[in-house]
This record gives C-alpha cells, sequence and structure tokens, in this order.
C-alpha cells in the first residue's frame, strides 16, 4: 500500500471513530429518566452498541456513498470493471473481526445481565452471585414485596403486610423490590419504561421480578404483552418516593375505606355498549379492581 | 409410428403459445405460476398497505379516534398476516419459480402440475382470509403472532369465527409453502444443466436453496401449532389453554420455531438478488462468490436455533436468554461477510445508476441499518427494556420493507424486459425509487426512538409525549403508500407500450439473458453446457459451450 493510501485510511478512521463516540455519548438523551439501578447498566450497554454500530454503519455507506459519486461510468462506456474475484486476506480479516466483535458483544451483554442480577421466572433461586445492582440496596437489606395481579384490563397492587391495595404502583426508592406477578387471564406484560424493565405475566405461574428503584418521580406503567381489545389502555402510574415517604403512605391508605377505582377499558366498554354503532365483539372487561388506594387521576 | 402418432407427440412436446389467457388457467409453466404468484401478491399488497395506512391513521393522533379499538386490533392482525402469507412468501415463490429453472438451464420445476396447486391455493386461502371481514364477529383480532389465551378468546361465541378462518388460511398457506419447498429443492438438485455444477449457480439460487431448506424444516412447526391451535379453539382441547392446564409459551415455541427462520426464508433471496445486480450494473464479478455462495447455508443453519430471542421478556430461564444471544448474535457473522462483499464488488466498478441498482443499494443501506439494531435487540438486557416496542417494529420493518420491499422492486425492474420482453421506463422507476426512500425512512425510522422512549407496539392509543415521531411516521406511510403508483402505471403501460428489450438489454452475463425476451414455453431450444463460474465480468470468456443452439 502507498503512504497517501494509509494515511488516508488512517485519518478515515479517525473520523469515523470520533463519530462514533459521540454518537454513543449522545445516546443517553434517547431514553427516559434513568429511574433503576438497572437502567444506569442497560444504558451503558445501548451507548457501546451504538458506537459500536455508528462506526460500521458509516463505513459502510460512506464507502458506497464514495463508489456511488466518483466510481460512474461513463455515458457511452461500455467496458467492464477490473475482474477482481475476491481477495482471501481480506476476506479473513471480514470473518475474523465481527466474529470476535460478537464474542466481545455477547460477553459484555452477559456481565451486564449478571450484573443486573435478574432472577428469571423458572429459577426462584438466585443463581447469580456478583449481583451489583442487587447490592446497590445496601443501607437497608429490606425487600418490599408487592402482590401485582394483571387482568384484561386493569392493574392491581396489593401490598401484604400493611393491608394495602392500590391500583397505583407505590415503591421505595434505594431498596431492593421484589414484585410477585400473576395474571388472572391472558398473557401481559409488565413494562416500565424508566425501569428499563419487561416481563410477561403468564397465566397460573406466580413469577418473581426483583429490581431496585433510584430516583424519586412519577413513572407510567404499561402493557407490553397484546392482551387483547383495550390493550392500550391498560397503563397506570408508579410512584417511587422516599422509603419514610412510602411508609407514611402505607399507613394512610391503610386507614381508607375500599372503594372502585376507575378503570378506563370499563369506562369505555359502559359508554359503547349505549352506542348505537358497536365495533366488534369484544370480551367484556373485568369489574374495576376494589382498593384503598385507587389511581389518582389527573386532569 | 405413424405420421398421426408422430404429429400428436410432437403437439405435446410444444404446448400452445402463451397467450393472456394462459395467466388465469391452470397453466403448469414455471414461468406463467412465477408471474401469476407476483401479480397476485403484488394485489395482496396493496390491500395490506390499505390496512397499514389505517393503522397510520390511527396513530397520527394519541386518542383511539379513527375507528373502533377492535377494529383497529383486527387491521394490524391482518395487516401483518397479508404482507407476510399473502405478500412475502408469495411474490418470493414468484421469483424464484421465474429465474430457478431458467437459471440454472432446465426446462421447467421437477413438479410442475404441484408448482400450480401450490399457487393455486394462495388465491383460495387469501379469499378465506378476506372472508373473515364478512363475519358477524369480524376478522382475528389477537395479531398475526396469534398468542393463545387471546387468540383463544372467543367473545362471539361462534364456531365460525375470525379466528378459525386465520387459522385454516394458516394451515392452507403452510401446506402451500411446503409444496413449493419441495419442488424448489428437488429442482435445484436434480434440473440442473449439464456443466452446472453448485459452484457455477448463480448465488440466487444457492440462497433460494438455503431458504426452502428453512421452510422444510421450520414450516411443519408453524403448520403444526396453528392445527393444535385450532383444536384449542374449536374442539375443546387444552394444549396451549392454561385455564385448562395447557402451556402458552409452548405455542410461542412453536410459533417462533418457524416465524424467526421465516426472516431468513425472506431475506436470504434478497441477499441472492443483490449478489446478481451488483456485479451487473458495476461490470465486476461478485466478490468472494464461494465464500458468499456458503454463507448462505451457514444462515439456515444458525436460523434454526435462535427463535427464543423473541421471548427473552417470556417466561424463559435465563441459560436460555444467554444461549440464545450468542447464538443470534452469531448470525451477524455471515450476513456481515456478504455485505462487505457486496461493498467490495461495488467498488472500483463502472456504476450505472438504473432502477434495479438503485433499488438494491438503497436496499443494502437500509438492510445495514436493521442489521445494526438487530445486534442491539440480541442483546438480552437492551431487548429487555425495548422487547415489544416500537423500536422493535423499526427493525423488522427496515428488514421487510427496506432490505426486502426494496430488493424485490430491484428484481421486478432487472428481469422485467426477460419477463414481457420490453423495457420500463427509467424516469418513472427513478421517481418510485426515490418516493419509496423517502417514505420509508420517514415510516421507519420514527419508530425506533419511540421503542427507546418507551411507547408499546399494538396500541391503538397513546401518552402525547410519543406524538411528535408519530405524526412523522404516519406522514411517511402515507408518502410510502402513493409511492406505488408511480410503479403500477409503469408496469401496466411499459407491459403494452414499452420499447422491445433484446434478449440482454444490460449485457449481463447468466442463462436466463441467452435466450429471447421473454422465453419460449420450454426456455431452451437446447440444453445448455456450462462451462464457467457465473460472474465472468471484465473477463471475456463464454459462459457456456453451445451458446448459438440456445435459441
Amino acid at each position: 500500500m502507498k503512504i497517501r493510501t494509509i494515511v488516508t485510511l488512517i485519518i478515515v478512521t479517525l473520523a469515523l471513530s470520533a463519530v462514533s463516540l459521540w454518537m454513543g455519548n449522545l445516546s443517553h438523551s434517547w431514553f427516559p429518566p434513568q429511574a433503576t439501578a438497572e437502567s444506569l447498566l442497560i444504558d451503558d450497554l445501548f451507548s457501546f452498541l451504538v458506537t459500536l454500530g455508528t462506526f460500521i454503519f458509516f463505513g459502510v455507506t460512506g464507502t458506497l456513498t464514495y463508489s456511488v459519486l466518483f466510481q460512474r461510468a461513463g455515458k457511452y462506456d461500455i467496458s467492464d470493471g477490473p475482474p477482481i474475484e475476491g481477495n482471501v486476506k481480506l476476506e479473513i480479516i471480514w470473518t475474523a473481526i465481527p466474529f470476535f466483535l460478537v464474542i466481545w458483544i455477547g460477553a459484555y451483554s452477559y456481565q451486564i445481565y449478571d450484573q443486573m442480577g435478574i432472577i428469571g421466572p423458572m429459577e426462584h433461586v438466585h443463581l447469580m452471585q456478583s449481583a451489583e445492582a442487587a447490592s446497590m440496596d445496601t443501607p437497608s437489606k429490606k425487600i418490599t414485596e408487592v402482590e401485582v395481579i394483571a387482568k384484561q384490563w386493569s392493574w392491581e397492587f396489593r401490598y401484604k403486610g400493611a393491608n394495602v391495595s392500590s391500583t397505583e404502583l407505590h415503591l421505595p426508592s434505594a431498596q431492593r423490590v421484589r414484585l410477585k406477578l400473576t395474571s388472572a387471564d391472558v398473557i401481559h406484560g409488565l413494562y416500565i419504561p424508566a425501569f428499563r424493565l419487561k416481563q410477561d405475566i403468564i397465566p397460573q405461574q406466580v413469577i418473581d421480578f426483583e429490581f431496585t428503584p433510584i430516583r424519586v418521580g412519577k413513572y407510567r406503567l404499561r402493557d407490553s404483552q397484546f392482551s387483547g381489545t383495550y390493550f392500550a389502555a391498560m397503563q397506570t402510574n408508579v410512584v417511587v418516593e422516599t422509603p419514610e415517604d412510602f411508609s407514611t403512605w402505607l399507613v394512610q391508605a391503610a386507614k381508607l375505606e375500599p372503594k372502585p377505582s376507575y378503570n378506563q377499558a370499563f369506562a369505555e366498554y359502559e359508554q359503547q355498549s349505549k352506542q348505537a354503532i358497536k365495533g366488534w365483539n369484544s370480551v367484556s372487561p373485568a369489574t374495576p379492581p376494589i382498593v384503598n388506594y385507587p389511581s389518582q387521576q389527573e386532569s | 409410428m405413424t405420421i398421426l402418432e408422430n404429429i400428436e407427440g410432437h403437439k405435446e412436446h410444444h404446448p400452445p403459445l402463451t397467450t393472456w389467457k394462459t395467466y388465469f388457467s391452470f397453466s403448469t409453466d414455471h414461468k406463467v405460476i412465477g408471474i401469476q404468484y407476483i401479480v397476485t401478491a403484488f394485489v395482496f399488497f396493496l390491500v395490506g398497505g390499505i390496512f397499514a395506512m389505517i393503522i397510520r391513521g390511527e396513530l397520527i393522533t394519541p386518542e383511539s379516534d379513527l375507528v373502533e379499538r377492535t377494529v383497529y386490533n383486527a387491521m394490524f392482525t391482518m395487516h401483518g398476516t397479508v404482507m407476510l402469507f399473502l405478500w412475502t412468501f408469495p411474490v418470493l415463490s414468484g421469483l424464484a419459480n421465474y429465474l430457478v429453472p431458467l437459471m440454472i438451464g432446465a426446462r421447467d420445476m421437477a413438479f410442475p402440475r404441484l408448482n400450480a396447486v401450490a399457487f393455486w391455493m394462495v388465491p383460495i386461502f387469501g379469499i378465506i382470509l378476506m372472508a373473515s371481514f364478512l363475519l358477524p364477529s369480524g376478522p382475528a383480532q389477537a395479531g398475526w403472532w396469534s398468542y393463545p389465551p387471546v387468540s383463544l378468546q372467543n367473545p362471539s361465541g361462534n364456531l365460525i369465527n375470525g379466528q378459525f378462518l386465520w387459522l385454516v388460511a394458516v394451515a392452507l398457506s403452510g401446506v402451500s409453502s411446503i409444496m413449493a419447498a419441495v419442488n424448489i429443492v428437488t429442482t435445484i438438485f436434480k434440473m440442473r444443466a449439464p456443466g452446472m455444477t453448485f459452484f457455477r449457480m448463480p448465488a440466487y439460487v444457492w440462497t433460494v436453496l438455503s431458504a426452502q431448506i428453512i421452510q422444510l424444516f421450520g414450516l411443519p412447526a408453524l403448520t403444526a401449532g396453528a392445527v393444535m391451535l385450532l383444536c384449542d379453539l374449536c374442539f375443546g382441547t387444552a394444549f396451549f389453554d392454561p385455564a385448562k392446564g395447557g402451556s402458552p409459551v409452548l405455542y410461542q415455541h412453536f410459533f417462533w420455531f418457524y416465524s424467526h427462520p421465516a426472516v431468513y426464508v425472506i431475506i436470504l433471496p434478497i441477499f441472492g438478488i443483490f449478489s446478481e445486480i451488483f456485479p451487473v450494473y458495476a461490470r465486476k464479478p461478485l466478490f468472494g462468490y464461494r465464500v458468499v455462495a456458503v454463507s448462505s447455508l451457514i444462515i439456515t443453519g444458525l436460523s434454526a436455533v435462535v427463535w427464543v430471542h423473541h421471548m427473552f421478556a417470556s417466561g424463559t430461564p435465563n441459560w436460555m436468554r444467554m444461549l440464545f444471544m450468542f447464538s443470534t448474535m452469531l448470525i451477524s457473522v455471515p450476513t456481515g461477510i456478504k455485505v462487505f462483499a457486496w461493498v467490495a464488488t461495488v467498488w472500483g466498478g463502472k456504476l450505472r445508476l438504473d432502477t434495479p441498482m438503485l433499488f438494491a443499494l438503497g436496499g443494502l443501506v437500509m438492510f445495514v441499518f436493521s442489521g445494526i439494531t438487530g445486534i442491539m435487540l440480541a442483546a438480552v438486557p437492551v431487548d429487555i427494556h425495548v422487547n415489544n416496542t416500537y423500536f422493535v417494529v423499526g427493525h423488522f420493518h427496515y428488514v421487510i420493507y427496506g432490505a426486502t420491499v426494496m430488493g424485490v422492486y430491484a428484481a421486478i425492474y432487472h428481469w422485467f424486459p426477460k419477463m414481457t420482453g420490453r423495457m420500463y421506463y427509467e424516469g418513472l422507476g427513478k421517481l418510485h425509487f426515490a418516493l419509496t426512500f423517502i417514505g420509508a425512512n420517514l415510516n421507519f425510522f420514527p419508530m425506533h426512538p419511540l421503542g427507546l422512549q418507551g411507547m408499546p407496539r399494538r396500541v391503538a392509543s397513546y401518552d402525547p409525549e410519543y406524538a411528535f415521531w408519530n405524526v412523522i411516521a404516519s406522514l411517511g406511510a402515507f408518502l410510502l403508500g402513493m409511492s406505488t403508483l408511480p410503479f403500477i402505471l409503469n408496469m401496466v403501460s411499459s407491459c403494452v407500450n414499452g420499447k422491445l428489450a433484446g434478449d440482454n438489454p444490460w449485457r449481463a452475463i447468466g442463462l436466463e439473458w441467452l435466450i429471447s425476451s421473454p422465453p419460449p414455453v420450454e426456455n431452451f431450444e437446447e440444453l445448455p453446457i456450462v462451462i464457467s463460474e457465473p460472474y465472468g465480468y471484465g473477463k471475456n470468456e463464454p459462459l457456456v459451450e453451445n451458446g448459438a443452439n440456445l435459441k
């Protein structure tokens, strides 16, 4: 290779690397707030993938663009290009590099997954030892346990020890949380984008799901596994508060009289059945849960 | 032998000429069947496109206000089903039907009648599926993946309901595709012309072979799953119904054991089309032909062990998540080989940006993007966040529209002169490309930020924070809908009025370009004797020994 070619290649590589690093950095701003310990880990992994991806994408499309701009045949030029049929060295390189990249990405993802310490639905014992996210809940080793009942199309949360039920998920921050997920009818999915966490809820199974909220605030919880007619309406709020506020909330909620909560699917269905023009048949929504603390309606 | 017998024997050997009526008949000519497939599929593509525009019309505002929620759910169910089972698979079958016998130097497929039966099942199950709109309970609303228990809930209580017809149609589609696969695989193994060794087959034939092998091992799983679900729905069995002790997750395995490899059934022939088109319009041999050819088979092998990546958020244990993460990522190695080979083929060539080349280049760029988001999705921790969000929808549509539909358009423009004997209008073709490329990116790019921000897929309404990108996506979708108009105009008018194309308007190398356009019923007057590898651009060596006697 000529010196000039080498220099050009180095400059192009450096420029591409700079753009890729910048993109990787920028990718942190594409997400909702980081409200769990797990979200920090996931966003870092994503940023790493964006950096690599940007490099490959612009590497490939940049080369193609160069060809399209500068290697066109003249209008009356009917000659062929050079009959190059391959290059063994090059082919080995572009097989080996992706192979090692894949191993690297896989190993890094594995490590992140390990640190998240997610308990798969099939095992109820912690198999992974180095659960970093799990260890972030020191000072207090306390685990808050919440029963989650999903049904068409409502969420209900039960805090067993405190005798509280609600349709809004309240969680203490900086403590490990364990949700016990159950479904009364079809498969639902518990998804809180700010937590970066998602787990399908399978009927006739209790699935333990653990994580650590770290940021006080109000977030959205959505059904992520298509569950029928009012699937899109199956949303509620998640309120993460300081452990003190959380305890206060539990005590106050326990004093409230249970009453039926507002449920969008149920309300829409009721209104629908009064109207003359109806859609196709729908499964009728379950009656709204009767809880101490119905979710707070805004507007 | 008497003279009469001789004449009759002769008649049998030369069937009557192909006229427009032939295309509405039970013809056994692979070229007629190929075009029947392509045109039928395109009609359904337009139907599926209208469903897509209704979906995007609903999503242009956050509230559920354009159609009923049940109607919306039926729309995305039918959109997915029609686009896959009635557009993508049939159009690819059509191209394979038309091209494979010509490319390997055969006079027809191995089983011409089976071929015709496989095709005629397509309009039949298409009509069955569409007929579900006429039922009082409406069409299926459980999505094209049809997970139980949602798909087993039958609110109308009728035995004949939308889900029932859906399952019948999908099972028939499976049977039709298995027939086609048996036929194509046999043809490639048994019907090659003298001298057409495996390493002299065009890369397209390699990819079709690899794809159809997947159909043979994968489709039985989906078809069996569909039949079992049908039994659960109508006859009270409990394979998948958790309330009766069945396992809904088992269905997911059945479904994805085929439906993920199905993506490779779709994309492999598109890789083949890219491998055919880049050398022609860059005037260079396909870079690393043998490796590109063999990498298709490696993809086939790997495609059988990746299906669980659709179920990372379902009830899957940790070890399964990790295993399938690695196997999924490995697919990028043989795929990367192909991408780099195409870039190297184009590099340093003498490029001509005719419409097929534009579509192939556009398709390649969008495929590279989808490959990168694919690796992100394979990484379990990232997938746990973006699974079942619009990020997946964006990724998938870059594959299925960006790469696949663009690749199909590239193929149609490239072989249009061969199929019809006439040239298409280049200006309309370029306009079609511009509208498609801009429309597709406007439509599908916004889905990525939406998914990262946490917008679930399959929703009829959403929180107002997601409005901005949804408006752009919807505008892109309408543009994409309009982009088909110049294409239809171009195809119809050039069929009738296009300039005569001659045998080989692209100066391409390949058996199909050595015979007249359109080819005669039996393709080759004398079977070709192949003497060199397929992409001899710049080498000036003959492809066959008996070039003068082929037509």
